[in-house]
């Protein structure tokens, strides 16, 4: 098993460790590797795109060809949280168009890229997930919402009857941050779907 | 709504959005149009500020907080995170910059100074901070108010690096001194450095600052803020170096290349080169005691 962390911006190295920290809690062998360059996708299983700013990241990721690459690898497993989320959509909102933003457009969403407003906005909830028995504390930072959602995406978890976790295959779409708390659960459960 | 459970501030929530700023250039724009160069130049985040920190020291006086006309029209132009400076101990210019939505605080010496014995209780606002520091002790300090993030301070406004990347080694080279000393022994090096016994032994378990540490102060080059990623920077802040640069935008964008390719010299050189004059700059040698900014605070 082998899962690649986008490491263009964001919050890598916490990704990185609580997958390592997942793997360790299944007894999995695992490598988990950061994605910095072109031409290291088709050597995972997975891949992680990690929060960050979503206008820095889908810029870089066009530039050093990663974009097309994760785009042409169709089946890969991809889990992604917050800004993430904003990438894999195929619409994103007035804010998303007017920055000319480059969305990898896998997802049948659309997204509102800071839906619960700016940094004094951000909170921290228990959230219900319909794959957990017991609520998640959820961190959201200037998170996105999904807005929309096509007929082959399952929704996940709601807020505010905002769409804040969801899955198209084997794509795995959060708008808050499971890697900034010691509960694995998520990510376990996105080690099932691989 | 679960209003019940929901928890505004917390450190997980101020923390966590510094850590989203990781690998990031964070750029100081004055106007709307400057703020949408920089967004497109792929910055993780803008400064917005009344004039650049060259100008301020040109310019003299006393130097405060920006309007918050010119702050709100940034906030508008753009979609990622707009920060603003504070002065040191100005608790007040501290809550009118949450009051109208700014994402993180910047409690900055390129600022007068407003209280020459308390930094601001950074505990208290909802919205993160963000304070320079020369030393290992001073960014604990900083961080025991209640900061995020700290920043070396280097010396703003001159374009000349050597004071930020002196300020980045001190903090790293003393965190590596820490590594395998006892508990006694830390108590004594927290002690010698007027920082908090319990931040110095979780720093020398961690091997870093428990929050993010990014560069500021004196990056005018692609190859600079290259030079701060080596050093161990998380992130870059870049002042006078874009905005007075003779082509902002193609510098703008050239120092985020940068810095996502820190490691790479060939890919380095590429970037570097045509981009036009950088910013004139000051050597820091040539500035009289009183234009020093980085000695306000401590």
């Amino acid at each position: 098993m082998r899962i690649g962390v986008i490491a263009i911006q964001g919050d890598v190295e916490e990704h990185i460790a609580s997958f390592r920290k997942a793997l360790g809690e299944r007894r999995e062998r695992g490598q988990v590797i950061r994605i910095d360059r072109k031409g290291v996708i088709p050597s995972c299983d997975a891949v992680v795109i990690p929060g960050g700013e979503s206008t820095t990241i889908g810029r870089l990721l066009e530039r050093e060809g990663i974009a097309d690459e994760i785009r042409g690898s169709r089946d890969v497993p991809i889990f992604a949280t917050c800004a993430g989320l904003v990438l894999l959509a195929k619409h994103g909102d007035e804010q998303v168009m007017r920055t000319g933003q480059p969305l990898l457009g896998l997802m049948d969403i659309t997204v509102n890229r800071n839906a619960f407003g700016r940094q004094r906005e951000s909170f921290e909830a228990e959230l219900s997930l319909s794959f957990l028995d017991r609520p998640y504390n959820a961190v959201f930072i200037r998170a996105p919402a999904i807005t929309e959602a096509g007929s082959r995406v399952e929704v996940l978890g709601t807020y505010d009857n905002l769409i804040v976790a969801a899955r198209q295959g084997k794509m795995l779409a959060l708008a808050f941050h499971p890697e900034l708390t010691d509960d694995t659960r998520i990510h376990h459960y996105f080690l099932d779907i691989i | 709504m679960q209003l019940e459970k929901l928890r505004h501030g917390t450190e997980l929530l101020k923390r966590g959005f510094a850590k989203m700023q990781k690998g990031g250039v964070i750029m100081d724009v004055t106007s709307p149009e400057e703020a949408v160069i920089a967004e497109k130049a792929g910055a993780v985040a803008v400064m917005a500020l009344h004039a650049v920190p060259a100008d301020i020291r040109r310019a003299g006086g006393v130097a405060r907080m920006a309007d918050p006309k010119v702050i709100e029209d940034i906030i508008d132009a753009v979609t990622i995170p707009v920060m603003a400076k504070a002065r040191i101990g100005h608790f007040v210019e501290a809550q009118i910059l949450e009051a109208i939505g700014v994402d993180m605080i910047d409690e900055s010496e390129v600022l007068t100074p407003a209280d020459e014995a308390y930094h601001i209780d950074k505990t208290k606002f909802t919205v993160p901070f963000v304070c320079g520091a020369r030393d290992l002790g001073e960014a604990m300090r900083r961080i025991n108010e209640g900061a995020a993030m700290i920043r070396t301070k280097g010396e703003a406004g001159t374009g000349d690096v050597k004071e930020a990347v002196r300020h980045m080694r001190q903090i790293t080279g003393v965190i590596r001194e820490l590594k395998g000393k006892s508990r006694e022994e830390l108590a004594l090096a927290a002690r010698k450095i007027e920082a908090p016994a319990e931040l110095v032994a979780e720093t020398a378990e961690l091997q870093r600052l428990p929050v993010v540490n990014f560069a500021a102060g004196g990056i005018a080059t692609p190859a600079d803020a290259a030079l701060m990623m080596q050093l161990g920077a998380d992130g870059v802040f870049v002042g006078s170096g874009i905005f007075k640069a003779e082509n902002p935008a193609i510098m703008a964008a050239a120092i985020v290349e940068a810095v996502n390719n820190y490691d790479n010299p060939h890919v380095l050189a590429g970037i570097s080169k045509g981009l036009g004059g950088a910013m004139r700059g000051i050597d820091i040698r040539t500035l009289a005691q009183q234009e020093v900014l980085q000695t306000r605070g401590w």
